[in-house]
C-alpha cells in the first residue's frame, strides 16, 4: 500500500511538469522539450539553496523565475530567431544541462536533514501522510492560480494564440511575445516540479529531468483522453483532469514494478504506455469506420 | 482614411522565385467608403490588403491610416482601427474557444488584455443580443466551442465580432469564397448592414462579379500588382454587370 502511496505522491511531485506541458502543448500547440532542463534547474536550485539553509519560501520564488527565464529564452529563440520549437527547446535543454552542474558544483546534491517544505508544517503524525497534505495544498493553489489566469482576458488570448494565430493577431495580440510569456509560465511550472521532487526525495540529482518530458506528455494524453470522452469544455475540469493523468502515470508505473519488472527497463515500459494510450482510440476509431 | 503611397512589395527579391505582387499603388480611400477590389488570381488584391491590415510589410512606399503613419507597424498594432474577416473561416475565429471566449477577445481588440475576468453575465447578455440580431439561432448556443459551427455560420459571427470594440475599417478578404450560396448570401448583407450603420472604411476583396456589381461605393481593379481601373460611387451606379464582365475579357 505504501508503494501506491509513493505513487500519489510522486504524481503530485510532478503535477507542475503535466500543467506545464498542458499550456505548452495543449494551448500554445508548441513542443517544449526544455522541459528536462528547466525540472532540474528547478531542483539545482532547491539542492543549493537549501543546502546554504535558505529557508525552503524563499527557495521557491528563486525556482519559479529561473525556470520562467529558460522558458522565456526557448521562446525567444523560437519566435524572434524563428527557429523550430522542438529544437529551440533541445538547445535550451543541452545548454542547461552544463548550467545546472555549474550550478550544484556536484553531480548530487544530499539534502540530509535540511528543513524542506514537508518540514515546514506538521499536520499529521505520519510523515508520509504529512507530505500527501502539504503537496495537495500547494498543488492545488498551482492549479487554482493557472485556472484562474486561464479564465482572465490574458487566458483567453493565450488560448486563441496556439488556436488561430492570424486571429488573435488581428484582435490585438501580439503572438510573439505571448508565446514567450506562456513557455515562461509552463517552465516556471515545469522547475516547481523539480522544487517538489527535490525536497520530496531528499537529493538533487544532475540526471534527474533524462526523460522526463514524458512523464507530463503522458499526463496530458491521459488527461486528453477523457477530455475527448467526455467532450469536456471547462477549464477547470481539464485541469484536474490533468493533475489526475499525471498521478494515473506513477500509479502505472508503481504496478509494472509491484508486478516484478525490472526497474532498468522502467523508461522503456514508460514509452510503450504512452504510446498505447496514443494509439488505444485511434485503433479504436479505425474499427469503427 | 487611408493613404497609400507608390507602395511596391516584392517577395523572395533577387531570388529565383521572386514576386513583384504589387508594383506601385498609390491609393487614397476616404472615411466610410465602400471599395469593393476585383482582379484574377495573382493580381495583387490580397497582398495589398495585407498592406493596409500589416501583415505584409511594404519593401518601398507609405501607408497612412488616419493620418498615423503606419508603414511599419506591424498588424496587431493595427487593430486598433481595423477589424478583417479572411477568406478562411478558421483564420476568423479560434475553434477550441467557445462564442463566449471569442467575442470577449473581439470586444477588447483595442484594449490590452489584463488579468482580471471580463466574462460576466453583462457581458453574455450583451453578446446574446448582439447574436439574436442574426437570426441564426445562435444566441442560445454561446457556451459552445467555435468549431462546431457551419463556415457561414462563423464568417456572420466574425462579422459581428468585427464591430464589438470600436472599429473604423473593416476589410474582407473574399469572405464567402469558402461558402455555399445561401450562406454567401447571408454574410454579404450583413457585412453591407454593418457597413451602412457604423460607417466603416471597408475593402472587400471578391471574385464574385455579381456582390461588387452589388455591394460598395467604388469598384477597383488590379492586375499585375497595379491597379487598372479605379470607378468611383457616380460613376459605379452606371455600371452593368457585363461591364465588370468585359474587364476579365
Amino acid at each position: 500500500m505504501d508503494f501506491y502511496l509513493t505513487a500519489l505522491l510522486q504524481g503530485l511531485c510532478f503535477s507542475g511538469i503535466a500543467l506545464g506541458i498542458y499550456i505548452s502543448m495543449k494551448i500554445f500547440n508548441i513542443p517544449d522539450i526544455t522541459t528536462d532542463g528547466s525540472y532540474t534547474l528547478g531542483g539545482a536550485f532547491t539542492g543549493v539553496l537549501l543546502l546554504h539553509n535558505q529557508p525552503t519560501y524563499i527557495v521557491l520564488p528563486v525556482v519559479i523565475f529561473a525556470g520562467a527565464i529558460a522558458g522565456a529564452l526557448t521562446g525567444i529563440i523560437h519566435t524572434k530567431l524563428k527557429i523550430n520549437a522542438l529544437l529551440a527547446g533541445i538547445l535550451v535543454m543541452t545548454a542547461l544541462y552544463s548550467i545546472n552542474l555549474k550550478l550544484m558544483g556536484r553531480s548530487n546534491i544530499p539534502l540530509n536533514s535540511k528543513p524542506t517544505i514537508f518540514s515546514l508544517l506538521n499536520l499529521v503524525n505520519n510523515p508520509n501522510q504529512n507530505t500527501f497534505w502539504i503537496l495537495l495544498a500547494f498543488v492545488a493553489l498551482i492549479t487554482l492560480i493557472i485556472g484562474y489566469l486561464l479564465k482572465t482576458d490574458f487566458g483567453i488570448a493565450m488560448r486563441a494564440t496556439g488556436n488561430s494565430e492570424s486571429m488573435i493577431r488581428a484582435l490585438g495580440v501580439n503572438t510573439d511575445r505571448m508565446k514567450i510569456t506562456g513557455l515562461a509560465i509552463a517552465n516556471a511550472l515545469t522547475a516547481t516540479s523539480g522544487y517538489l521532487m527535490t525536497q520530496y526525495q531528499g537529493f538533487a540529482d544532475i540526471s534527474m529531468g533524462i526523460g522526463i518530458v514524458i512523464y507530463g506528455l503522458g499526463s496530458v494524453i491521459i488527461a486528453e483522453a477523457f477530455i475527448n470522452w467526455f467532450r469536456v469544455t471547462s477549464i477547470w475540469l481539464s485541469l484536474v483532469l490533468v493533475l489526475f493523468g499525471a498521478i494515473i502515470f506513477q500509479f502505472v508505473l508503481a504496478f509494472t514494478l509491484s508486478i516484478g519488472v525490472d526497474a532498468t527497463l522502467l523508461k522503456l515500459v514508460t514509452a510503450v504506455f504512452v504510446l498505447l494510450i496514443v494509439s488505444l482510440p485511434r485503433l479504436t476509431y479505425n474499427r469503427s469506420l | 482614411m487611408i493613404d497609400i503611397k507608390n507602395v511596391h512589395k516584392i517577395f523572395n527579391k533577387g531570388k529565383a522565385n521572386q514576386v513583384d505582387a504589387v508594383n506601385g499603388i498609390d491609393l487614397h480611400i476616404n472615411t466610410g467608403e465602400f471599395v469593393v477590389v476585383i482582379g484574377s488570381n495573382g493580381s495583387g488584391k490580397t497582398t495589398l490588403l495585407n498592406l493596409v491590415a500589416g501583415s505584409v510589410i511594404p519593401s518601398s512606399g507609405t501607408v497612412s491610416i488616419d493620418g498615423n503613419d503606419v508603414t511599419n507597424m506591424p498588424d496587431y498594432k493595427r487593430s486598433q482601427w481595423i477589424a478583417r474577416v479572411f477568406q478562411n473561416p478558421l483564420s476568423g475565429t479560434a475553434s477550441d474557444l467557445s462564442i463566449l471566449d471569442n467575442f470577449r477577445l473581439a470586444a477588447i481588440r483595442t484594449k490590452s488584455k489584463g488579468l482580471s475576468i471580463g466574462v460576466d453575465e453583462a457581458f453574455k447578455k450583451q453578446v446574446k443580443e448582439k447574436i439574436a440580431t442574426l437570426g441564426m439561432g445562435l444566441e442560445n448556443k454561446i457556451a459552445q466551442p467555435m468549431g462546431t459551427l457551419s463556415g457561414g455560420q462563423r464568417q456572420a459571427l466574425t462579422l459581428l465580432m468585427s464591430i464589438m470594440d470600436t472599429c473604423q475599417v473593416l476589410l474582407l478578404d473574399e469572405p464567402t469564397a469558402a461558402l455555399d450560396p445561401r450562406s454567401a448570401d447571408v454574410v454579404m448583407k450583413t457585412a453591407d448592414k454593418l457597413v451602412k450603420d457604423f460607417k466603416l472604411t471597408s475593402i472587400l476583396i471578391t471574385h464574385n462579379l455579381k456582390d461588387a456589381y452589388n455591394y460598395g461605393t467604388r469598384i477597383i481593379q488590379m492586375g499585375e500588382g497595379v491597379i487598372l481601373k479605379d470607378v468611383d460611387a457616380a460613376h459605379k451606379a452606371k455600371l452593368t454587370q457585363h461591364d465588370l464582365f468585359d474587364w476579365f475579357g
